[in-house]
């Protein structure tokens, strides 16, 4: 067993056994906090398929809000188990992202302008939410419908954190899984080439508008079933936290971060932009409300120029080089 | 091998071509000149399937290819190497032919296609774990065309290939194309330098302002008084 295969199951292992490791009164907060960054992380993963070939999406926080809106929405009037309600809502935000992927790839709205029309419709979505007050509560939010107790397994509600923490746990491995897949597929290969040149690839037989149409479909289901999960977990769903902009840039920030060219670069950027922002609530209380948005904007700014495989990617590249570097002398 | 008949085409309201007819047989080296903005370059998309032609008839070994996308005519054996290279500049050497053997019968021939490749350009065994995009122009050139050939294609279509060029790597490029040609390759080539290329094909076509003007065999054409005057610079 080579030592990195080692080192994932020792984590896999200390993951699994976290919530019930003492940890005085702290248990409550720390899985907390740490399901939100599976959570997070999960989503980040998804949306640095697109990100990594050059399809930079600003707008992911409409494929989230969709998954997180619609399955609510399923189970608080019509009382559709989110079992069901979550596969509805992932296939609903796959056909809305196949909608608007056809037109940007058929006028090849590229870069740039693929990011501006993302930002757009991102917007457009958080004030769909907020204008069909009705039955979307409007900008007040909405509340999941409580289940009876002995409905917990039928409406995916609990009290108790530690089965969201196991739930959240396997969706992030999910989507680790998903990443590796796709990494070494000729998918990938695929990917790579169109976000070099779509001409070119076009002209080595690579179909373009199914590759990119594919990619789309899998990042905007993975990006509601994130959504689908943070709504059952924090049974509240509001469209300023799971549609819009700044959804969609905190997302961006995060993976950036972390880098979107390595399987665990989004979990590293997001477990550091949830400590950052953890840390500055502690700190400053409500004082200072958008200090962590002012950070991560810096931030972003300054790893776009100078670190842009992120902490984790850049890291990595390091070490595997000091590795090379010493088989190379010790051969 | 090759029929264009009527074919019309251009950019929105623009027409670039103008009811072309152009016929290439199988094993024939054929060229088509003309100056800058002349549609050569449209021609090439319009036949690789990138643009999509407004009328006529496209027929590649007797069957209709009009309006098929550009990674269907690639399956059909035909190949575009086009204009400005455009390789992949991230990738090594190695993975750009990878790619050109992105389709699945070209997948599964792609020891012996890049053992034939390196055999061409033995430039790109020596650097085949290189990104692409730190060849020299002659090099991304080789490349441009090794890709092209990895796909096992019947055709190439080659769009000014010695675009760019020193002159000594011109002459190579042409010498590397004449031995393309002699290994069975049918290929149609656009280029500005007239006179060379005239000495390597065997007819060619003068396209200008989007309509063929004339045609014929390559030496009769180069002795042609307004060509040599216009392209060849005698
Ligand atoms: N993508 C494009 N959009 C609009 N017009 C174009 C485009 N490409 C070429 N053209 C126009 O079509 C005409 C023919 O161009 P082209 O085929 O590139 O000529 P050539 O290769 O012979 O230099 C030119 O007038 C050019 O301006
Ligand atoms: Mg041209």
């Amino acid at each position: 067993m080579t030592p990195g295969r080692l080192a994932a199951l020792a984590l896999l292992a200390a993951l699994a056994a976290a919530p019930f490791v003492p940890m005085a009164g702290m248990r409550q907060y720390v899985l907390h906090v740490t399901i939100q960054i599976f959570i997070w992380s999960f989503i980040g993963g998804a949306w640095s398929l697109m990100g990594r070939f050059g399809l930079v999406s600003l707008g992911h926080g409409a494929f989230l809000g969709l998954g997180a809106y619609a399955a609510t929405l399923l189970w608080n009037f019509y009382g559709l188990t989110p079992w069901v309600g979550g596969l509805v809502a992932v296939a609903l935000t796959v056909g809305f992202a196949l909608v608007v992927a056809y037109p940007c790839s058929r006028f090849r709205i590229l870069g740039h302008y693929f990011a501006l029309v993302t930002l757009a419709v991102g917007e457009v979505v958080r004030l769909l939410i907020i204008a069909e007050r009705d039955w979307t509560g409007g900008s007040l939010g909405l509340t999941l419908r409580p289940a009876r107790t002995d409905a917990s397994l039928l409406a995916i509600q609990y009290a108790d954190k530690r089965v969201f923490y196991y739930a959240s746990l396997v969706v992030w491995l999910l989507g680790l899984w998903v990443w590796t897949l796709l990494d070494r597929s000729m998918a990938r290969a695929a990917m790579e080439a169109i976000g070099e040149d779509e001409t070119a690839a076009a002209s080595v037989g690579i179909h373009v508008t199914r590759f990119k149409l594919g990619i789309t479909a899998l990042s905007a289901a993975l990006t509601a079933l994130g959504g689908v999960l943070y709504a059952q977990y924090f049974t509240y769903v509001n469209p300023d936290t799971l549609a819009g902009i700044g959804v969609s840039l905190r997302i961006v920030f995060a993976v950036v971060l972390g880098g979107m060219y390595s399987l665990l670069g989004p979990t590293v950027g997001t477990a550091l932009t949830i400590a950052l922002s953890e840390y500055l609530r502690v700190i400053f209380g409500v004082k200072f409300i958008g200090m962590a948005e002012t950070i991560y904007g810096l931030l972003l700014v300054l790893f776009i120029i100078f670190l842009p495989s992120g902490i984790y990617g850049s890291a990595r590249g390091l070490l595997r080089r000091r590795r090379t570097l010493e088989a190379s002398a010790t051969a | 091998m090759l029929e264009l008949k009527n074919i019309t085409a251009g950019y929105g309201h623009f027409t670039a071509l103008w009811d072309v007819q152009l016929r290439v047989a199988r094993g024939e080296a054929v060229a088509v000149v003309g100056p800058n903005g002349a549609g050569k370059t449209t021609l090439m998309r319009v036949i690789s399937g990138l643009i999509p032609s407004r009328a006529g008839e496209l027929v590649f070994e007797g069957e209709s290819l009009a309006g098929r996308p550009a990674h269907d005519i690639v399956a059909h054996g035909i190949a575009h190497v086009p204009e400005g290279r455009r390789i992949f500049p991230a990738l090594t050497v190695g993975d750009n032919l990878r790619m050109g053997a992105f389709l699945p019968a070209a997948r599964q021939a792609f020891p012996e296609s890049s053992a034939r490749v390196y055999d061409l350009f033995p430039a790109l065994a020596e650097r085949q774990r290189q990104r692409a995009g730190s060849l020299s122009g002659g090099e991304q050139q080789m490349l441009a065309i090794g890709r092209a050939l990895m796909s096992r294609p019947k055709l190439i279509l080659l769009d000014e290939p010695s675009m760019g060029l020193a002159p000594v790597m011109v002459l190579r490029l042409f010498d590397l194309i004449r031995r393309i040609r002699e290994e069975g390759y049918t290929i149609l080539v656009v280029e500005q330098n007239v006179r060379q290329v005239l000495k390597l094909v065997d007819r060619a076509y003068l396209l200008e302002v989007g309509r063929i003007k004339m045609e014929g065999r390559a030496h009769e054409l180069a002795e042609q008084d307004f060509v040599r005057k216009a392209y060849v610079g005698l």
